[in-house]
């Protein structure tokens, strides 16, 4: 029987691959069609693959007007057709990745069981499980693994902290609350790998002693939540989860919680309120989650991508990972090139590309034809790049040398028709609109910045000073990255394109 | 439209299997909003009665959350990215069109009842924009043409 492959993932989904199965149902009732996850290449989906004797050959990007035609050229033997693209694996956009996270993505039913451990899945938890407390941190601490969710704290050291607090229940929170606009690394490993999530998760908790997991997923994601929930319940039936993980007697129990709609709760203390079922407003620190996170316990709290690491970390050791990657950014980052781009997606590589091949080479440039301008990197809170500046390579350190950060890792393109104090007035009107109102410099500071940049637009330049002020407030007053970070994509916005913010001069009378 | 006796009556079944959970707050709304479309004033003290919390505290909850809705929205909820990656394929002449369309702008329903327009921050569909959402089905590569064949079956 032929298998034929047609991506379940969200952004397949959006542009018809549900048609495009059931067409193909329709009209192969004898073929096996199966819902794998998405290989990343934005620009080909929805991409059907189809086995054949020498490997899966891929089709994209498929409409479901396009089988017809397909099934004349030969598509069940992979035959040739306009949109016949060969092997998947053989175009120059997978072929130069690292994928570790993203191993299985586009080969697997995500929601298989059978599929995960045929692809190496839960090698890692089988070794986390014959391994001391003392052994487990040290193998994440020897990873050099640092939050993939943007502040880039060392991994080790916070499940250190957890692990030593002294408490009969602690957690392991992770924060799928992907708000950051240009990412979308976290749903594809839910909706693509859930498993390994799960996998990472009771690596987590048996390595600082939680029993119990949260997964805090955004009402934005839909098909990831009903991914993570189809896994949870397979892992529940087949044991993986339980009161006995894999027959081991160490209980790991986990539930998806839904957002609603806050960019804020993605902060990690403002997530741990809506989990408890309040506001989602920031807390102060000091106590740290680690010793007073979810309900007053100690608690992990981690971004989805950071947990997917460790199943691989453990499953290949620690070396391996660590001999990946820069300076002290260790491992490889699952980038995500999205915005006026040709070729979007998801790109796994090691830390030190340069921002420039990512965007020129492996994006080829903006999905318009026009001339790059602008990149904004790390979401609505990251700095916007200039061309002049895309030698910078992708590290933490780096970024932060030139006043940006990488963040979740998501590059947005702009082409030369961007007006850059437009951009600027959206970071400010988005921190207004998401302000959790806890703090006055984020609260106040956001809706004044919006009105100073609509005088600065109106033709008073002489506000940029006033505008620079109230940003250094910004950033140096707010209790929250969201508050905090606005500044970076306000002040690179006037540092590298100020004739954007001159050019609004009115008209002289004549 | 329902009385209020009978909203009550209703939410207190629908939370009740929520009440074992630990933070059942919000899964309670979630609940509460898919059963009714929106979270009707006659529920908050119900939840609040459940939760040992104030009718306050349970409006601050409503009220905090985009996604919760203290009115009911037309029949078709059509939500457009505003993100910056949107933006950057031409969001807004996507949503000035179907503003001008449509005749409504952000948060408001047309006077037949057909559709709300709502904006969104991010469906992570960032590498395929504008994208947005048509009640629960996202949709992505938007064009006016597109925009007009949703909204046409909609209407």
């Amino acid at each position: 029987m032929t298998r034929i492959y047609v991506p379940r993932d969200a952004l397949a989904v959006s542009l018809g691959a549900d048609d495009v199965a059931a067409a193909l149902r329709a009209a192969c009732p004898d073929a096996l069609i199966v819902r794998n996850s998405s290989r990343g290449m934005a620009w080909l989906e929805p991409l059907v693959e189809v086995e054949t004797e020498v490997g899966r050959i891929g089709y994209g990007p498929v409409e479901a007007t396009d089988i017809p035609s397909l099934l004349a050229a030969g598509l069940l033997g992979g035959g040739a057709h306009a949109k016949r693209i060969g092997r998947p694996e053989d175009q120059p956009f997978l072929a130069r990745q690292t994928r570790i996270t993203f191993a299985r993505a586009g080969l697997t039913d995500p929601v298989s069981l059978a599929d995960y451990r045929a692809h190496g899945g839960l090698a890692g938890l089988t070794r986390a499980l014959g391994m001391s407390p003392a052994e487990l941190i040290d193998e994440v601490a020897k990873s050099g693994l640092r939050g993939r969710g943007g502040a880039g704290f060392p991994t080790g050291i916070k499940w250190r902290t957890v692990q030593l607090a002294p408490s009969a229940q602690k957690y392991i929170v992770c924060n799928a609350d992907e708000g950051d606009s240009g990412t979308f690394a976290d749903r594809m490993v839910m909706e693509g790998d859930p498993f390994l999530l799960i996998e990472g998760m009771i690596i987590a908790g048996l390595t600082v002693g939680a029993t119990r997991g949260y997964v805090y997923l955004r009402s934005e994601y839909p098909h990831a939540i009903t991914a993570m929930n189809e896994a949870i319940g397979v892992a529940l039936r087949e044991g993986v989860l339980g009161d006995s993980v894999l027959g081991s007697g160490h209980a790991f129990h986990l539930e998806v919680r839904v957002g609603a709609g806050a960019y804020v709760c993605g902060e990690e203390t403002s997530l741990l309120d809506s989990l408890e079922g309040k506001r989602g407003q920031v807390r102060a620190k000091p106590p740290l989650p680690a010793l007073s996170g979810l309900f007053g316990k100690p608690t992990v709290v981690n971004n989805v991508l950071s947990l997917a690491a460790i199943p691989d970390i453990f499953a290949g050791g620690a070396a391996a990972y660590q001999a990946l990657g820069m300076g002290r950014s260790r491992g490889t980052m699952p980038i995500q090139l999205a915005g006026n781009i040709k070729h979007g997606g998801l790109f796994e590589v090691p830390f030190g590309i340069t921002l420039g091949e990512l965007v020129m080479e492996i994006g080829g440039g903006t999905a318009s034809g026009r001339p790059v301008r602008a990149v904004q990197v790390g979401g609505p809170l990251g700095a916007y790049f200039p061309p002049a500046l895309f030698d910078t390579q992708f590290d933490y350190e780096a970024f932060t040398a030139r006043d940006g950060l990488i963040g979740h890792g998501g590059i947005v393109v702009f082409d030369d028709t961007v007006d850059m104090a437009r951009m600027a007035r959206f970071a400010m009107e988005f921190c207004a609109i998401e302000s959790c109102g806890k703090c006055t410099p984020c609260r106040i500071g956001s809706t004044r910045g919006v009105e100073v940049i609509d005088k600065i637009i109106a033709g008073d330049s002489k506000q940029l000073a006033l505008l620079e002020d109230l940003c250094d407030t910004m950033k140096f007053g707010s209790l929250c990255a969201l508050g905090g970070f606005t500044p970076y994509p306000v002040l690179s916005a006037i540092r590298h394109f100020p004739e954007d913010f001159s050019r609004h001069q009115p008209a002289l009378a004549a | 439209m329902i009385g209020k006796t009978e909203i009550a009556t209703r939410t207190a079944e629908i939370i009740a299997p929520y009440l074992a959970l630990e933070g059942p707050a919000m899964p309670m709304l979630h609940a509460v909003q898919a059963a009714f479309g929106f979270v009707p004033e006659a529920s908050v003290p119900v939840v609040a009665d459940a939760l040992n919390l104030s009718r306050a505290e349970v409006h601050g909850l409503v009220s905090f959350y985009h996604d919760f809705r203290r009115e009911p929205a037309g029949r078709a909820v059509l939500k457009l990215c505003r993100a910056e990656a949107c933006q950057a394929c031409g969001a807004d002449r996507i949503a000035a069109h179907a503003s001008e369309v449509l005749g409504i702008g952000w948060h408001e329903t047309t006077p037949d009842g057909a559709v709300t327009l709502e904006p969104v921050f991010c469906l992570g569909l960032c590498a395929a924009g504008p994208c947005g959402m048509v009640n629960e089905r996202t949709v992505a590569r938007l064009d006016t043409a597109r925009l007009d064949a949703i909204l046409e079956a909609v209407r």
